[in-house]
């Protein structure tokens, strides 16, 4: 049988914090300017953010410029489009601030008259700064993770499922990019974790769903 | 045994342990840090109920943590009255004597406070009471927070353009909601507020007392309920509430309504509203119009365990603490489309956002037809504050927010 060394996994969590920035939009045109220049922690926040915030299991929507055009404008057409962009397929904030402006480019387009939001239901631009700590917890096989699974956080979710696609190399996240490395008998285990759809679910469920992949696999129930 | 100390244990069994080991963890780098708050009271009010917990629960997590109380005269609290109207909105005017009271009342606050407040590494302000002793630490060279806990979106121009010029002094500022916020030249963090579930507010109680509750007010426990608490005052509408009762009531007979508040007697326009209620429910003995004393909580937290729905009608709200407590005692809410309601209320998962007497009655009726919706929404909108609502993820945001005032405006921030 073939013997991997590797590094552990080091388990890390974190916090997220909102900040105003005191960009606020009332309608398309004015979102889209505001998309153009605003810090791309915002655009950060209002992809990712939700999942650290309050929020439901089943959103009708997956990011907040979805739920606002939906809401506060009404246009479901344009709120579809933009809820189905998958922010962990950009490479970069800007590839996926671009991919923004197109969509609305496009809807501003065939419109004249762009709907209005009333005062009270405008758009707010929110950044978030993020807090990453070490709790101290290395896991050095596959099998403990069942077992330090359900004694993580919240915030080590977010960031080993959620924020690691955007660190990590062909957008995986750190479970799967960490057994890659621990050889090819974990294929099936990562086809598993790459079943979980992120945009479902709430955290406390994402960390049910990866624990119920592990157990799964480690009591060879993992369907081929 | 988890090693936790006795009050983050008992919060540790509600929220479960993984949120309280986070604390620790999110904790550890600030140990021995030392930390104020000032506000003006010690009790009553939402902010001391809240610092009454913060205090001892960032002390536990070793944060060496005070809490400081500006006082001062009868001119100095009608002028923070004033700010404290005028920051909601309403067009009030405020006598030159009356700033120059408040600005003493800074100024010798300022100077008992020397020494712990120049030694202390992080100081937090809340509100407009105590927001000008700043200016009495020109050369500080600690972190200073203005933490507002009022909906300044419309503020009375006069009064924010004099708050502002003590409040660009701070190094950041925090506020409940991005709608709340007003611009200032510095970090403008969002956290919040939350609601307690150890408080006699929220508690869990024995079915005994709340029969008892329910008895001593003549609800009957057979029929259906619903309950709005909150203090009479228009902007909460328990007239449009009374108006859905008697819709709804043509569908669900035997249907009761418990409307329930305190702090009338010393607030002319609270007993002109009471008497406007009074006379709307007409003397019909299934509408309850309660008045409680302030410190009501366990009666309080029996009504809304009574109900089998809790409805906040607001037309203006803050952040809407009643709902998020109705919802931590398993109720659907319907709530008025306004303010923090609309973060907590979601419709179909944790209640129904309503806009008119109307919309509040046609809810009304839909849960009381489908009880088994009922019971899946309570208990979804439960889980729902757990997850968000109670002050151990105010807590969290507090620990978080210091690293983010220590470490500059850097998006990430990564801790050895």
């Amino acid at each position: 049988m073939e013997t991997i060394q590797t590094d552990p996994f080091a388990i890390k969590d974190c916090a997220l914090i909102a900040i105003a920035t005191g960009e606020k939009a009332r309608n398309l045109r004015e979102l889209r300017e505001i998309i153009e220049r605003i810090d791309p922690a915002s655009i950060y926040y209002h992809f990712w953010g939700g999942l650290l915030r309050p929020r439901f299991d089943d959103p009708e929507y997956h990011n907040d410029f979805a739920i606002w055009v939906y809401r506060s404008l009404h246009n479901k057409a344009l709120a579809e489009r933009l809820a189905v962009i998958d922010p962990a397929a950009f490479d970069t904030i800007e590839n996926l601030r671009a991919e923004l402006l197109d969509i609305m480019e496009d809807a501003l387009y065939q419109t004249d008259t762009p709907a209005w939001a009333e005062r009270d239901r405008q758009f707010e631009f929110i950044r978030s700064q993020i807090v990453v700590f070490n709790p101290n917890v290395q896991v050095t096989d596959a099998a403990m993770l069942t077992r330090v699974l359900p004694t993580i956080s919240l915030g080590s979710i977010f960031f080993h499922f959620i924020d690691a696609r955007q660190r990590n190399r062909n957008h995986l996240d750190d479970f799967r990019f960490w057994l890659r490395s621990q050889g090819d008998s974990y294929e099936p285990l990562c086809d598993a974790i790459a079943r979980i759809d992120p945009y479902f679910s709430s955290l406390s469920d994402l960390r049910m769903e990866l624990l119920k992949s592990f157990v799964s696999h480690f009591s060879g129930e993992q369907r081929p | 045994m988890n090693g936790f100390s006795t009050m983050l244990a008992q919060y540790a069994e509600i929220t479960g342990q993984d949120v309280v080991g986070h604390l620790y963890q999110l904790a550890a780098p600030l140990k021995g840090m030392r930390l104020v708050h000032i506000n003006s009271t010690r009790l009553g009010g939402g902010v001391a109920e809240i610092l009454h917990k913060m205090v001892p629960l960032m002390n536990e997590l070793g944060i060496e943590t005070h809490w400081e109380v500006i006082s001062g005269g009868q001119d100095f609290y009608e002028c923070t009255k004033a700010f404290h109207n005028g920051m909601q909105g309403r067009q009030v005017s405020i006598p030159d004597f009356h700033f120059k009271a408040y600005e003493s009342a800074n100024a010798e606050a300022a100077e008992n406070l020397r020494g712990i407040l120049e030694e202390a590494d992080i100081v937090i302000v809340h509100d407009p009471q105590p927001a000008a002793l700043i200016r009495h630490y020109p050369r500080r060279k600690n972190k200073w927070l203005w933490r507002c806990h009022i909906d300044a979106s419309h503020p009375s121009r006069a009064v924010w353009k004099y708050l502002y010029e003590h409040v660009r002094h701070y190094d950041a500022s925090v506020f409940s909601l991005a709608a709340f916020a007003r611009r200032l030249p510095h970090s403008i963090y969002l956290i919040p507020p939350s609601i307690d579930p150890l408080h006699e507010k929220n508690v869990d109680l024995e079915l005994e007392e709340v029969a008892e509750v329910r008895a001593r007010f003549g609800i009957d426990p057979e029929r259906p309920t619903v309950v709005q608490i909150s203090r009479y005052d228009r902007f909460k509408d328990p007239v449009g509430v009374i108006e859905a009762y008697r819709m709804a009531k043509r569908f669900v007979p035997g249907i009761q309504l418990v409307l329930a508040g305190g702090g009338a007697s010393d607030d002319p326009e609270g007993e002109a509203v009471l008497e406007e209620v009074r006379r709307a429910a007409d003397h019909d003995p299934d509408i309850h119009v309660l008045l409680l004393p302030p410190d009501a909580h366990r009666t309080i937290n029996a009504l809304q365990r009574a109900a089998d729905i809790v409805i906040q009608k607001s037309v203006k709200e803050g952040f809407g603490l009643t709902v998020t407590e109705g919802m931590w005692k398993e109720k659907p809410v319907i709530g008025g489309d306004t303010g923090g309601i609309r973060i907590q209320v979601i419709d179909h998962h944790t209640g129904f956002l309503v806009n008119t007497p109307e919309g509040a009655a046609l809810r009304i009726r839909y849960l009381f037809h489908k009880p088994e919706e009922m019971r899946r929404i309570g208990a979804k909108a439960k889980a729902f504050v757990r997850e968000n609502f109670l002050i151990t993820r105010h807590l969290r945001e507090y620990l978080t927010m210091i690293f983010g005032i220590l470490h500059g405006q850097r998006d990430r921030i990564e801790l050895s």
